[in-house]
């Protein structure tokens, strides 16, 4: 198996402390988390860790399940690219003078989709979201230009066949909840799991 | 599994509010649990609880250890001999961290634990102020859970929390750091209401029928099946579906260092103990079973040896209550999920009533050649120096198999786990997973509290003893009555055995002195003695047991005898040694 990106995604009880809880879990296993973003879920009250990581599906899957097994932890799933629509922000400081003095700048920003955020006298703010290359790229093609500073958000990924925790939320507020809340992958693949 | 442990009892509800303090409402919590004891340490942030505490005294005992670390330790022997949650006090600062190597212990052998800490004013917190920690983020890796209160209203259901998240599915220490403004404060108490349901917390799995159908055909059509347990046998209180299954299926069965004790060890279908130090053909036939079935473990690297030839040829069920361990260091060919207590009654259902005699009685082979090569020579020797085996058969005569054993870490604890004769459960109290050294004498404490009609005997090395040897100073103030007993190598000798194997023989730092250990045992009043010869073990060991409250014997053995068999480390389990 090759190491590969896959984005972990963990629904939670709002907690003070559980963020340590799981980010103890990688750095346990010498496991470097590339993006972390915390936000709130479409269900009130409950928080949603979106976590890049680059390993291997056999250390991830494991990984999961230990992340869902902490107490504040209502549910943990791991996706690959494919799986997911995510998006990622970047900002760039640039010199007004640079930009206004080289048309070239201009025409590369709208190349690239670029956002002026905030215009001043000594410099401007652009914005851009995408994947990682896109905002990668524009740096490359800003540098010369005198990027003064450059800044890129967590990822926020949005799992294609997901349908959502509005539903989950329910069952895991019963008290004897169906067999649905407590399938994992393990079940879901079980064929593909259980080869020998 | 929280279905068969005792319920704690709703405390009746006041028909009005109280007012009473946040430390009270701590103490409450405690009695509404049914905890009866507590191990602890006093100290400046938890002062206001122990305050409150002085008028619990009818209702709380409280027993006074001499360091943090025997606290939790005495905790945790209460919970293993007990079945109940072991509850532990301590201080900020220090006294929170002395605690760490004893959450980290239940942790890795799932012991029900509640720690309670102390904590400096809420306002001081990050400020350094004197014996601040931050003990939340340093015990989180070894908790199941834990919370710090800051404000006495949470207090009430925090604690009913802790002790439900202890209990309940896998157990495991949870710490709850009070701040001392949250014990100081007074507030309107409505009652105590046990927890059975956190939203986010799925105790045990729904249990899938067809998983156990298909591990019973599996049985059924097996020709070599082996059946391996671990201690979910007795955290889930399954003993007796455990031995009913086993003696329906009718399958050789072997125990893992922490299963040990959850059958009796002379049933007719036991075949010993598994890992680095274990039986012989146990270990062996691992490799040669056709259907491997494990009950209640977890597949540690001293039970598997090396992963990549362990039990290749098998196929493997795996009944686990908790979830993440299914193919976690070994992979299952079906898993069955859920509180053994109720599957294995299901999976008994299901299969065949058979036997395996020519199977069974290949263990019964590999037995008389361990025995013929190890055993004999350990527990009858004909050398001049004592053995630790022959202390433990001794033992076992005497005792009739019926004494509590806490063992400490090292070769005194793979001789006493290879020899020892158990008739019921929860007899063999080890620090199994995190092999702490000093876990024994203050383990001891607690696991006379937990099985007061019980003879708990406590065998220790001469260097684990020297760890928590302060906590002779518990016994004697509390009259534990606790029987020590010593097995003097004059070596670390389970570190020199290991330098002998694999290192040349070049004993770094492992010659270690010792003070005359019943003088320092007679400081503390507490009666001993020390022997040295064959011919006074059987009644020095009489005189120990005999003796009314605490006694230290101290029998000193052969300098530089080895235990075997081994499967060294990296090799194969079926690679193990007999010399």
């Amino acid at each position: 198996m090759t190491k590969q990106e896959y984005t972990i995604t963990v629904y939670t009880e709002n907690q003070i402390g559980l963020l340590n809880r799981i980010a103890i879990m990688f750095s346990r296993r010498k496991i470097n988390i590339e993006s972390l973003n915390t936000s709130p879920s479409e269900v009130e009250g409950i928080h949603r860790f979106t976590i890049v990581i680059h390993e291997v599906e056999e250390v991830v899957k494991k990984l999961v399940r230990q992340i869902e097994k902490q107490v504040e932890v209502l549910k943990a799933y791991y996706n690959n690219n494919e799986e997911l629509i995510w998006q990622e922000m970047a900002l760039y400081k640039v010199s007004t003078d640079e930009i206004a003095e080289k048309v070239k700048v201009e025409r590369l920003l709208r190349e690239y989709g670029a956002r002026a955020v905030v215009i001043r006298k000594d410099y401007t703010v652009f914005e851009t979201t995408g994947h990682r290359e896109e905002t990668d790229k524009l740096i490359r093609v800003l540098e010369p230009f005198g990027l003064i500073e450059f800044v890129r958000s967590a990822r926020i990924a949005i799992i294609k066949a997901s349908r959502g925790f509005h539903e989950k939320i329910r069952e895991f507020e019963q008290h004897e909840p169906s067999e649905q809340v407590i399938e994992n992958e393990f079940l879901d693949k079980q064929q593909e799991v259980f080869s020998m | 599994m929280q279905s068969t442990l005792s319920q704690p009892q709703t405390a009746a509800l006041p028909t009005k509010t109280e007012n009473i303090s946040g430390s009270q409402a701590v103490l409450e919590a405690l009695v509404a649990e049914g905890v009866k004891t507590i191990f602890g340490y006093p100290g400046g942030a938890i002062m206001p609880i122990y305050d409150a505490l002085y008028d619990y005294s009818e209702k709380l005992e409280h027993i006074l250890v001499r360091h943090e670390q025997g606290g939790i330790h005495a905790a945790q022997g209460f919970a293993r001999t007990s079945g109940e949650v072991g509850v532990v006090f301590a201080t900020s600062g220090p006294g929170a961290t002395n605690l760490v190597t004893g959450l980290a212990d239940a942790m890795i052998d799932s012991t029900p634990i509640v720690a309670i800490t102390g904590q400096v004013f809420a306002h001081l917190l990050g400020t350094d102020a004197f014996q601040e920690t931050d003990v939340i983020n340093i015990t989180t890796p070894v908790t199941k859970w834990n919370y710090q209160v800051t404000d006495a209203t949470e207090i009430p259901h925090v604690l009913a929390k802790a002790f439900y998240i202890a209990r309940s599915g896998r157990p495991g220490p949870v710490l709850i750091d009070i701040t001392k403004n949250a014990q100081l404060q007074k507030f309107d108490y409505e009652g105590y209401k046990a927890c059975d349901h956190i939203r986010s917390y799925r105790p045990k799995p729904v249990v899938r029928k067809e998983f156990i159908r298909e591990a019973a055909k599996l049985i059924n059509e097996a020709k070599q099946p082996f059946v391996i347990f671990g201690q979910g046998v007795i955290l889930g209180k399954a003993e007796k579906e455990f031995l009913q299954f086993i003696e329906k299926a009718g399958i050789p069965s072997a125990w893992t260092i922490m299963g040990m004790s959850a059958i009796p060890t002379d049933h007719p279908l036991a075949v010993g103990m598994l890992g680095m130090h274990g039986n012989y053909g146990p270990n062996v036939l691992t490799n040669e079973c056709d259907v491997l079935i494990a009950v209640g473990m977890r597949f540690d690297d001293r039970v598997t040896g090396r992963l990549d030839k362990y039990a290749k040829q098998a196929k493997l069920i795996h009944l686990d209550i908790d979830p993440s361990e299914i193919d976690k260091n070994v992979k299952t060919t079906v898993p069955v999920w859920g509180d053994c207590k109720e599957t294995l009654p299901i999976l008994t259902g299901l299969i065949e009533q058979k036997v395996y005699p020519q199977w069974l009685q290949r263990f019964r082979d590999f037995e008389l050649q361990e025995k013929e090569t190890c055993v004999e020579p350990e527990l009858n020797p004909t050398s001049d120096n004592m053995t630790m085996g022959e202390v433990i058969r001794t033992l076992n005569e005497l005792s009739g198999g019926n004494a509590v054993i806490v063992t400490d870490v090292g070769q005194h604890q793979m001789v006493a786990c290879r020899y020892a004769k158990f008739n019921q459960s929860k007899s063999n109290i080890t620090s199994g997973g995190l092999g702490t050294m000093g876990f024994a004498l203050p383990a001891a404490i607690g696991a006379k509290y937990g099985a007061p009609d019980r003879t708990v005997v406590a065998v220790i090395g001469d260097g684990g003893f020297q760890m928590t040897i302060q906590e002779l100073g518990t016994i004697m103030q509390s009259n534990v009555d606790v029987k020590i007993l010593i097995l003097n190598n004059h070596f670390l000798g389970m570190v020199r055995q290991w330098q002998q194997l694999f290192h040349d023989k070049r004993y770094s730092f492992v010659n270690i002195a010792s003070p005359d250990f019943v003088q320092v045992a007679k400081g503390y009043g507490i009666d001993g003695k020390s022997i040295s010869e064959r011919k006074d073990l059987q009644t020095a060991m009489q005189e120990m047991l005999h003796h009314k409250g605490a006694y230290l014997l101290e029998v000193n053995v052969g300098k530089e005898n080895n235990v075997f068999p081994m499967v060294p480390q990296g090799c194969s389990v079926a690679e193990i040694r007999l010399r």
